[in-house]
């Protein structure tokens, strides 16, 4: 079953609206203010870029839907503070202590900053799975497209694929596994490819024939043809 | 009772979303987990140091310098943190060319994923469901909300960044910029432009 961010293909969007030219990076000040404080958040360890992507995704469709960008990001943000034990739920309420805090001590200083944006986090890893598929190679989607390892879970296959075949394009190395670092089960990394797919593959009706949509997929993703 | 709190612990601060930031912000800092100065120098990181400034000198780059170019389609990694271009969400590079045969575009329809260190924040449109749901589907709807039409014969290829790869495209290089200097030309490359749903502007 899909889940709500899983919005690729989806009819009934409006158009698209282009900014201007000069339009700020940040619209308002507590977007500058969101972004950071989930950034700074982050350093402090508890949590990686899976298991972020997978907080904002399981809001409730219904505040998914409703929210602003920068709301969904402080929202899931608040729920992966307490749900990893950084805050309490009286600390929300506005009825906790102010005593130091255990992670206190892993506070990001301001002097820290371009060093850690600089660093990044590659999501690239050593594996001994071996590529099971190679450059031209025809491939299916698995389906349904859903995680594999949790119900309900963090994937990164999109619905609109699933079940879909393509054509492997390039090999991209052996990355982390999303579907599993999502859920503390461990970086699990195996190899990631680049698997190109006619738009008549996904769409009863394609703009143009020629079209393609290409998609970062994980070997466990794909099954040959 | 719309939300059980436990389940939706944000449903404990300020519905508005400027004081439900500033709410978060105070309990953190309190707690000395987060620290306002940090909080203002990621900002002026974004707002004031790394856009598609970066993204453009590259470009202009490849389109002056062959060799440049083909390091670039070999190894955008490589090449860009060369330039000083590595970071957070740009971590794994790939540029994509646009030829009179091929136009790409980039979109992340499950999230809003962006090649940070080289283009900045992503704009709002960028985010917005509307670019997500539509562009793998219909690309050249999406092309014309931008103002933008290409040749039928063009295909269009859609990348859809659901991997921590990121994709810079590099548009075509616009006639009668012959003999430009890389920052003439790299002045001719919008930010939209390299995502896809825009062209590189035409020399004076």
């Amino acid at each position: 079953m899909t889940r709500i961010h899983d919005m690729g293909g989806r009819f009934g969007d409006g158009p698209v609206v282009p900014d201007a030219p000069d339009a700020p990076v940040f619209a308002t000040d507590w977007h500058a203010q969101a972004l950071a404080v989930t950034l700074a958040c982050g350093a402090l360890g508890q949590w990686n870029i899976d298991i972020s992507r997978h907080a904002r995704e399981r809001l409730s469709p219904q505040d998914y839907t409703g929210f602003s960008y920068y709301e969904i990001w402080i929202s899931a943000l608040t729920g992966l503070l307490v749900e990893r034990g950084v805050l309490t739920l009286d600390d929300l309420r506005g009825q906790g202590d102010d005593r130091s805090h255990p992670l206190a001590s892993r506070m990001l200083k301001a002097d820290a900053v371009t060093a850690m944006l600089a660093k990044g986090g590659p999501a690239d890893r050593e594996s001994e799975i071996a590529p099971k598929f190679s450059p031209g190679q025809a491939v299916r989607c698995r389906h349904p497209g859903d995680s594999c390892l949790v119900d309900g879970g963090h994937t990164r296959l999109p619905a609109y694929a699933a079940g879909a075949c393509g054509y492997v394009l390039r090999l991209h190395g052996t990355h982390v596994l999303p579907d599993s670092n999502a859920h503390d089960l461990g970086e699990a990394p195996e190899p990631l490819y680049a698997v190109r797919f006619a738009a008549s593959e996904l769409w009863a009706n394609p703009e143009n024939a020629d079209d393609q949509v290409i998609i970062d997929l994980w070997q466990s993703y794909l099954e040959p043809l | 009772m719309p939300h059980d709190h436990h389940d939706h612990p944000h449903a404990l601060l300020p519905p508005e979303p400027a004081l439900r930031v500033k709410a978060l912000e105070t309990i953190l800092t309190r707690k000395g987990l987060i620290d306002p100065r940090t909080l203002d120098q990621i900002i002026d990181t974004y707002q004031n140091k790394i856009g598609p400034k970066n993204g453009a000198q590259v470009v202009a780059r490849a389109w002056s310098d062959p060799g440049f170019r083909d390091a670039l389609m070999q190894d955008a990694t490589a090449v860009v943190a060369d330039l000083g271009y590595f970071g957070r969400q740009g971590e794994h590079m790939v540029a994509v060319e646009n030829t009179p045969d091929l136009h790409n575009m980039v979109v992340c329809t499950l999230c809003s994923c962006y090649p940070w260190p080289l283009l900045g924040i992503p704009p709002a449109w960028y985010k917005s469901d509307a670019y997500r749901a539509r562009v793998v589907r219909e690309p050249r709807a999406v092309l014309a909300d931008f103002g933008v039409a290409l040749p039928k014969e063009t295909a269009v290829r859609v990348w859809d960044s659901t991997a921590e790869m990121r994709y810079l495209v590099i548009p075509m290089r616009p006639e009668g910029s012959e003999g430009l200097s890389v920052d003439e030309l790299a002045a001719l490359v919008s930010r939209d432009s390299m995502i896809g749903t825009g062209l590189a502007k035409v020399a004076k």
